[in-house]
């Protein structure tokens, strides 16, 4: 099962890789791959924010064992979303890529996603886990700040044309994951399952 | 042979032969030669292109070095919200849109206010092909050779009064031929405008083609203009009225957010856009490959000759 799922969780990349070697990312081949990557960033965010609302839907915890792999490919396609930005619009120049940072809101929301990713990549094995004790579950909260910088950050994006239906659907798709934490809606969850 | 000449007859050869091999390269496609997945976007692309030859004389003042974007990229990569959002959906929905019978307004502060239709327009005067670089605001650009002549041409017609100083371009808002329509993104019809004295530019485009052909749907059809010292958003496709006015025109992405877009919006590489860096563009289909390195951004996208001085005295950080 595990195998499988990471063997899923790739089929964007092969994808990409694919159309790479078919001439078939279009006009814009950077802009393609970005927003590929960026996209697939925020679905895996939203799959590991929905292991364990599906938990207490179903009363199983099979869905946590899958959390730590999704999770790391929200790490994954974010850390190629921010390379390709970095090399093929930044040229690697990293005052230059500050600048930005600074001055874009945008990129301000992008890279702090990218960044509270890092401790949570970090620490996801079973023996930082052991280490942390409590304060891994507390530091593990941080995903729920990074969905809402990284809707910001899509947000902002797509607000400069006005072209906001997607990332709409994918604002209240959080929204409601995000819902799942109330402890009250989350005692009624667990309820349900429990009839 | 002199080598003008020859630049010449290189310039008639080149859409021509390029034309040709783009229509083996739909016929090929169409057959399924490419794999059945690109098939129907090819043919959605000759469906959406209503192509007839046009006659036009290259005119040797436009020519670049840089190549021709493909007719591929050029029709297929567009921004006309009026069909989508996406870059794709202009080739994809724009077959409903009705580019016959077609006339252009032309009214406001003008001597002899007049309605033409697409055929007095196509025969106002002779027809050019000028090779003009394209800039997107969003950073990426093309070289398209379009054919058309200059709007000043058809403005002298009119004859605008001394109290004109903005000449304003209202494009079709139809429901039933755009399918773009149902968002609410930009308040319809979309509008653009130019100072009287950049309408009157000789570089100021009227549009009816391009690489020889009649303008396929999603570029603009049947008539728009071309404004290649100002990001593309400038250059108002599907034009139904021209009316000169006083005051300065509200435009759709201004009035959108006055702060990303302003009335001016010449490519200026020291200005830039809140979002992002104007400095350099990605030109689609770069022939060093997908991966290639963009380019400097050039002042007026490398007219600022011809226009430069409209705007002397002018701070451009001001009036972006």
């Amino acid at each position: 099962m595990k195998l499988l799922i990471f063997l899923l969780a790739l089929l964007p990349l092969d994808r990409l890789i694919w159309l790479g070697f078919t001439d078939g990312l279009g006009a814009n081949p950077i802009e393609f791959i970005t927003r590929s990557t960026g996209t697939w960033a925020l679905v895996f965010l939203c799959l590991t924010l929905a292991m364990t609302p599906l938990r207490l839907l179903t009363n199983s915890t099979t869905w946590i064992r899958h959390r730590r792999m999704l999770g790391l490919f929200s790490f994954f396609y974010a850390s190629l979303h921010f390379a390709i930005w970095l090399w093929l619009d930044q040229d690697f120049d990293l005052i230059e890529m500050l600048k930005d940072v600074v001055k874009r809101p945008f990129i301000t929301m992008g890279f702090i996603s990218l960044v509270l990713l890092f401790p949570l990549a970090l620490t996801s094995t079973h023996s930082a886990q052991r280490k942390l004790g409590r304060r891994w579950a507390h530091l593990h909260r941080l995903i729920y700040l990074i969905a809402c910088t990284a809707i910001l950050h899509y947000w902002w994006h797509k607000a400069g044309k006005n072209d906001l239906d997607t990332v709409t659907i994918y604002a209240v798709v959080l929204l409601l994951l995000l819902c799942c934490r109330i402890p009250y809606i989350r005692k009624l969850l667990g309820k349900r399952s429990t009839i | 042979m002199s080598t003008n000449e020859q630049k010449r007859l290189s310039q008639e050869i080149t859409p021509k032969a390029v034309f040709e091999r783009r229509r083996d390269l739909i016929k090929h496609a169409a057959a399924g030669a490419f794999g059945l997945a690109l098939a129907p976007w090819f043919s959605r692309e000759a469906l959406a292109s209503n192509a007839q030859k046009l006659i036009a004389t290259p005119n040797p003042n436009f020519v670049l070095k840089e190549e021709s974007t493909s007719y591929q990229y050029v029709t297929g990569y567009n921004n006309f919200y009026e069909f989508g959002t996406d870059k794709s959906d202009p080739a994809a929905n724009a077959h409903s849109l009705q580019t016959r019978p077609w006339t252009v307004s032309i009214e406001g502060l003008v001597k002899k206010p007049m309605t033409l239709d697409i055929d007095a327009l196509l025969k106002l005067a002779p027809m050019e092909e000028r090779i003009y670089r394209m800039r997107c605001v969003e950073g990426w650009s093309m070289v398209i050779p379009w054919d058309g002549y200059s709007l000043s041409k058809l403005l002298n017609q009119v004859q605008p009064l001394g109290s004109a100083k903005y000449v304003e371009f209202i494009t079709l808002a139809d429901r039933k031929q755009m399918p773009g329509l149902k968002s609410q993104i930009i308040d319809w019809p979309y509008r653009e405008g130019l100072r009287l004295d950049e309408a009157m530019n000789p570089l100021t485009l009227l549009t009816f083609g391009l690489y020889g052909e009649t303008l396929p749907k999603q570029n603009g059809a049947p008539v728009r203009i071309v404004v290649p010292w100002k990001y593309g958003f400038k250059s108002a496709k599907s034009i139904v009225k021209i009316r000169l006015t006083e005051e300065m025109p509200k435009t759709s992405w201004s009035q959108f957010d006055a702060r990303e877009y302003g009335f001016y919006s010449n490519v200026n590489p020291l200005v830039d856009h809140p979002r992002w860096s104007q400095a350099t563009e990605r030109r689609i289909g770069d022939s060093k490959g997908g991966f290639a390195p963009k380019i400097k951004t050039q002042m007026f996208n490398g007219y600022g000759d011809q226009v430069a001085s409209m705007y002397a005295g002018m701070d451009l950080k001001k009036f972006y």
